[in-house]
């Protein structure tokens, strides 16, 4: 099965029971956190990316819902930091979809959302680290 | 013969608020309407700009000195190391210098993603930074160490000092091999997949006074939001080799070595960056006045992208290996465009340097000089031109003589 990406939030009277433990030993499943925010007594909220066998894959995820864990899929947007941005350009030439472009006579850099499909090419070739990711509306991160 | 202007009395039209200013951009459309004659008659002064990576940057410090005093024999700033075989609480920090814990390109490409250049920018930010320094102790240094944080308000001394900064022209890299590269030049996509450039072109400084007639030692210039100089030629300057029927180079050549108080700059013209794969640099928005000094200076000054021309050098093999191969040359015009020819094929461009704020530049450099807060300076000493016969060394391997 090809890793998914899924949003858990634990309520905070789960918040601090291990239960990211119990999808390795007790699924089998691979667990790669992209981002976390937990804190006692508040709601947690972590990003994961997940692999293992399918059947595990439904299991894990029963197993944290019945324990009160809400789960989301992920929908990630890149968002431009337009007070980072140079308008410097090296991100139009590794964008694959067009989504960055360089407007022409001006020579400024637009980003399309439109047609950002959302590949991540642009937050490692960012020169100024102006391109970030957000995770279901979770504020931004820069990768 | 035309008209003909000094350094004194273009300083006194500043100071009367009489002064005729336009940017390299903009002076080209006026020749095309008024010819040069015309032109030179109306204007007094041509700003240019540039914003771009300009690796060989950085800058000094005094820290001041601690009780009891210590004779600084390792710095840190931030984690990044800065040199200090100087005197003891100064040091340099280097815009490509790196943290010791960072990864490099051991998990290859590399990310760099703080480096020397970045503590500069946080510094001019006025943000605090982790100061660590180790010394081995003296009679009248005797402290082994110390760890604190400082700002840019407490040092004593902070001033940018880059060696080699607004190269006149550059290459354009491409990627003729079949997997993809990691470059200064950014991430190259094998076989011809991208071309990227990295000049202002027809703002760049050093495009407009392609014999440095104007630019020397003692000029006065925009650095990093501030005011700051020309110093000396930069290293590596080269201003011997091929030029056009306009003066201009056709590929890398003049630079310039540039110095100015940090404390004074700002963040927005001093920007920390990385290079996937490569490291980490300083982009630096530099920005040199052109006195207008006779028709001649006009005829520099509006110099346009269609004849300002750059050599294709393939990134995979041609330039690690300094074989000299070009695959051919192309204007600014076409670069901008977005689209250029390599080898009979098209092959998408995009820009490292940003235009946009070159753009942005020339004009606060027009607006300081304007408001008569900026005078020109006139250099001391010119740099090495055409003329001087100065060529570009390589380094041999030679057995211990």
């Amino acid at each position: 099965m090809a890793p998914r990406k899924v949003v858990l939030r634990f309520p905070p009277q789960i918040v601090d029971k291990p239960l990211i433990y119990h999808l390795v030993k007790d699924y089998g499943l691979m667990i790669n956190v992209l981002k976390a925010n937990v804190n006692p007594y508040k709601e947690g909220f972590m990003v994961v990316e997940i692999s293992g066998e399918p059947h595990q894959y439904e299991q894990g995820l029963n197993f944290l819902r019945e324990r009160g864990v809400i789960i989301d899929q992920l929908s990630e947007n890149i968002v431009r930091n337009t007070d980072k941005c140079t308008h410097c350009g090296a991100c139009t030439s590794a964008c694959p979809s067009g989504a960055l472009y360089v407007s022409r006579p001006s020579m400024e850099v637009i980003f399309d959302e439109e047609k950002c499909v959302v590949c991540g090419v642009c937050l490692k070739t960012c020169p100024v680290k102006a391109i970030e990711v957000n995770f279901n509306g979770h504020g931004g991160r820069s990768i | 013969m035309g008209v003909k202007r000094t350094y004194a009395e273009i300083n006194e039209k500043i100071k009367s608020g009489k002064v005729v200013v336009v940017t390299a951009e903009e002076i080209i459309g006026m020749v095309k309407e008024k010819g040069i004659e015309k032109v030179a008659e109306e204007v007094d002064v041509v700003t240019t700009g540039t914003f771009g990576p300009m690796c060989s940057s950085g800058a000094f410090f005094n820290f001041g000195h601690p009780k009891p005093r210590i004779k600084m024999h390792r710095v840190w700033m931030n984690g990044v190391p800065a040199y200090t075989g100087i005197a003891a609480v100064d040091a340099y920090l280097g815009a490509t210098e790196l943290p010791d814990f960072d990864p490099l390109n051991s998990n290859y490409p590399g990310e760099f993603r703080y480096g020397g250049g970045h503590v500069i920018e946080d510094l001019v930010a006025g943000k605090a930074i982790k100061l660590e320094a180790t010394g081995y102790g003296t009679d009248c240094y005797p402290r082994k160490k110390i760890e604190t944080y400082i700002t840019l308000n407490d040092v004593n001394e902070a001033y940018l000092f880059n060696p080699r900064n607004a190269y006149q022209n550059y290459n354009v890299a491409v990627n003729l091999s079949e997997k993809i590269i990691y470059t200064y030049m950014g991430t190259l996509k094998p076989n011809l997949g991208n071309a990227h450039y990295c000049s202002a072109g027809q703002l760049s400084p050093l495009m407009n006074d392609p014999y440095y007639r104007t630019i020397g030692i003692g000029t006065r210039i925009f650095l990093g939001g501030g005011i700051g100089y020309v110093v000396w030629n930069g290293t590596q300057h080269s201003p011997c080799g091929p030029r056009g029927e306009n003066g201009v180079p056709l590929g890398g050549a003049g630079t310039l070595a540039v110095i100015g108080d940090l404390k004074q700059m700002n963040s927005q013209w001093l920007r920390g960056t990385s290079y996937l794969g490569y490291g980490s640099t300083l982009t630096v928005g530099v920005g040199v006045p052109i006195p207008i000094l006779d028709e001649d200076m006009v005829r520099f000054t509006s110099v346009k992208d269609e004849d300002i021309f750059a050599p294709i050098v393939d990134y995979s093999n041609d330039y690690p290996n300094g074989t000299g191969k070009t695959l051919g040359s192309v204007s600014y015009a076409q670069l901008k465009s977005g689209f250029i020819e390599v080898n009979g094929r098209e092959v998408p461009t995009a820009p490292l340097s940003s235009y946009v704020k070159a753009r942005e530049i020339a004009e606060t450099l027009k607006q300081w000089i304007m408001k008569g807060d900026f005078l020109l300076g006139e250099p001391v000493q010119t740099l090495p031109s055409a003329d001087s016969g100065v060529a570009l060394k390589g380094l041999q391997e030679k057995p211990a003589p």
